[in-house]
């Protein structure tokens, strides 16, 4: 029979103090203390599913333990809204933009009908992504603070998507971005925010060693011997076929497994031909695991990276990488390219290793494996980076540090 | 027990990153951006970063060296930007001077390596701070060893490292309390001493708990 650490049914901001330590929680509620009943409105477009909704569904919470007045509202919008926001989204990251002008005017009107259903009259609001971008409409006689969450990668937008939205944004008070790397020119104050993990959620909570072990065995890895793992969907953009020429160069020196665990094969046509080319790729080596996961495995992720020997990022192009996140979280070695904002994480040779190419990565991955006390410095200083920067708390702390600044330029 | 003149009051200190519009993507450029940047964007990339990689206490020092190793792979140039200790400045001005002496220097002397573009830019970056008390104060040295070990690592930072620009001194917030409000010079000096360089903030706040308790045993 295999148990789980137990975990708190509501989990309270003195349950982070073994995590961060008492002096930094006593931080945040000492920051939080001028703070006391002012209200903030966070709104965003989805309230389950996608990294946003996750995130407010921990900050909004504990900025509300903290003593402000918290409203998380979630915009509404029929089929054709989401189908324009998701071409939004798809553009603004770079790829053309193949819906009619129209499109444009059903957005705002979804924006106006959004608008005379929400309160919108909070001291701080805080409207995440480009969906409900339009709302600042709400806002007058530049009462209030209004903040624009931008979650994703601006660095190429699409001009004709980013030229609609643009006059929007330069009408907030400030706009905050994941990366600098991100952001663009404008002539409001931009703000960095990194992204981050909950250490507490199911992916990251600490495990017991008999779950990881059980968890390895029932996918039929040996726990006994080294384990390179890539968590990531079977996309092209993760490179999975070159994960497992990488794996290849390792396994001509060392013995080792290789786990690639990722959804998208099943409801993606081109997730199931990439998985087909990795396992033409794996050739029936018995030592590639590849584990298709539904959305729900959470633990078994958590499980899968916790009981590795290695962590492997080898993506292509990438937007923050929380999968290097979590395995950092997890004390692991991590071996990744240097794409998006995986710098930013790994900082070579002091927090993972980072790699330019398929050799490179192989030669990082035997470099660590050969030198076992190397690795283990590198996985200890990657969880005080994650520690210091890109935890939940972290976040609540930016929110707290950025509304004190706009109350007292 | 001797009781202070003037209490210690601990305060906290966080910041908010501002993306600043400017960016670097060779050395030449690194060297137009020190000139053009903001006071607040030096404090950043140096004494911020220190704080920012703390847990790191070997070959990391400040964001402009690391960024002319990992990014432009100039480990000579890299190496005498890391040299620059932070101690020895009592002013953002003079530290900005240093920085872009060397940058300009090392470009002067390696045309060919001035304009080569680096693998990733430098963004610049400001710290915009917002400093609160911890409500906490200490009268005694025993008060004083408590609320250090109750600090957080932004506290500590604060009271340790970034207080050398706000005194214009070359002491620190405790070692300041400890000589002119307890008369402990020799207990301020030790603590001043402690490397920040090649310590962890927690490690260098483990010493000087570790100092005050010796103290506290005389």
């Amino acid at each position: 029979m295999t148990t789980t650490m137990p975990l708190p049914r509501l989990i309270r901001l003195d349950d982070y103090a073994p995590v961060l330590g008492s002096g930094e929680v006593a931080e945040l509620r000492a920051l939080a203390s001028r703070l006391q009943g002012r209200t903030v409105e966070m709104v965003n477009s989805t309230a389950v599913g996608g990294g946003v909704a996750e995130i407010l569904s921990r900050l909004v919470p504990i900025l509300q333990e903290l003593g402000l007045a918290v409203r998380w509202d979630v915009i509404t919008g029929g089929n054709d809204f989401f189908e324009i926001t998701k071409a939004f989204h798809n553009a603004l990251h770079g790829g053309p933009y193949g819906m009619p002008p129209a499109s444009f005017e059903i957005f705002l009107a979804y924006n106006e009908q959004n608008r005379a259903r929400l309160q919108l009259d909070a001291e701080f609001t805080v409207i995440h992504d480009p969906q409900p971008v339009a709302l600042i409409e709400a806002r007058r006689n530049r009462s209030g603070h209004w903040i624009w969450r931008c979650h994703i990668d601006l660095s190429q937008p699409n001009p004709t998507v980013w030229s609609f939205l643009e006059p929007y944004v330069i009408r907030y008070d400030g706009a905050i971005f994941s990366s600098p790397e991100f952001s663009r020119q404008l002539p409001i104050p931009q703000y960095l925010f990194y992204p981050c993990i909950d250490p507490l959620a199911e992916k990251n909570r600490e495990l017991e060693p008999e779950l990881i072990r059980a968890t390895l065995e029932r996918f039929g890895i040996d726990p006994q011997r080294t384990i390179l793992t890539q968590i990531s969907r079977f996309d092209r953009l993760k490179d999975p076929v070159g994960v497992v020429r990488a794996y290849q160069g390792v396994k001509r020196y060392l013995d080792c497994q290789l786990v690639l665990a990722g959804g998208g094969a099943a409801d993606d046509p081109e997730g199931g031909a990439v998985l087909e080319e990795v396992r033409q790729a794996a050739g029936g080596d018995p030592d590639i695991h590849l584990l298709e996961l539904p959305p729900w495995s959470a633990l078994e992720i958590n499980a899968l990276q916790r009981g590795s020997t290695i962590i492997i990022q080898k993506s292509l192009r990438e937007g923050f990488g929380l999968t290097v996140t979590e395995a950092l979280w997890k004390k692991k070695p991590v071996v990744a390219s240097a794409v998006g904002g995986i710098p930013t994480q790994v900082i070579h040779k002091h927090t993972g290793m980072l790699a330019h190419s398929v050799e490179g990565a192989a030669y990082q991955i035997r470099f660590l494996l050969s030198n076992p006390a190397t690795a283990a410095r590198l996985g200890e200083q990657g969880h005080e980076h994650v520690r210091e920067h890109f935890l939940i708390t972290s976040n609540v702390k930016r929110y707290l540090t950025l509304f004190l600044r706009l109350l007292c330029p | 027990m001797s009781t202070a003149k003037q209490p210690f009051h601990f305060v906290t200190a966080s910041y908010v990153t501002r993306i600043s519009d400017q960016k670097a993507t060779n050395l030449s450029e690194l060297c137009q951006g020190l000139d053009n940047s903001s006071d607040a964007s030096v404090f950043y990339h140096t004494f911020q970063s220190l704080s920012r990689h703390h847990f790191l206490t070997e070959g990391f020092s400040n964001d402009f060296a690391q960024w002319v190793l990992a990014a432009c792979n100039r480990p000579q140039l890299a190496e005498q930007l890391a040299a620059l200790d932070i101690r020895d400045y009592l002013s953002l001005a003079e530290l900005r001077g240093d920085l872009r002496r060397i940058v300009a220097e090392y470009c002067q002397a390696n045309p060919q390596h001035a304009e080569q573009t680096a693998f990733e830019p430098f963004f610049f970056c400001e710290g915009m701070e917002v400093t609160v008390p911890l409500g906490l104060e200490a009268w005694t040295l025993e008060d004083f060893r408590g609320g250090l070990e109750r600090l957080s690592h932004a506290s500590f930072y604060y009271h340790f490292i970034a207080s050398r620009l706000r005194l214009q001194l070359r002491t620190n917030d405790f070692s300041l309390w400890l000589s002119t409000s307890m008369g402990l010079n020799g207990l301020a000096q030790r603590a001043n001493r402690i490397d920040i360089y090649t310590n962890t903030l927690e490690s260098a706040r483990d010493i000087l708990v570790s100092l005050v308790k010796e103290e506290l045993s005389r």
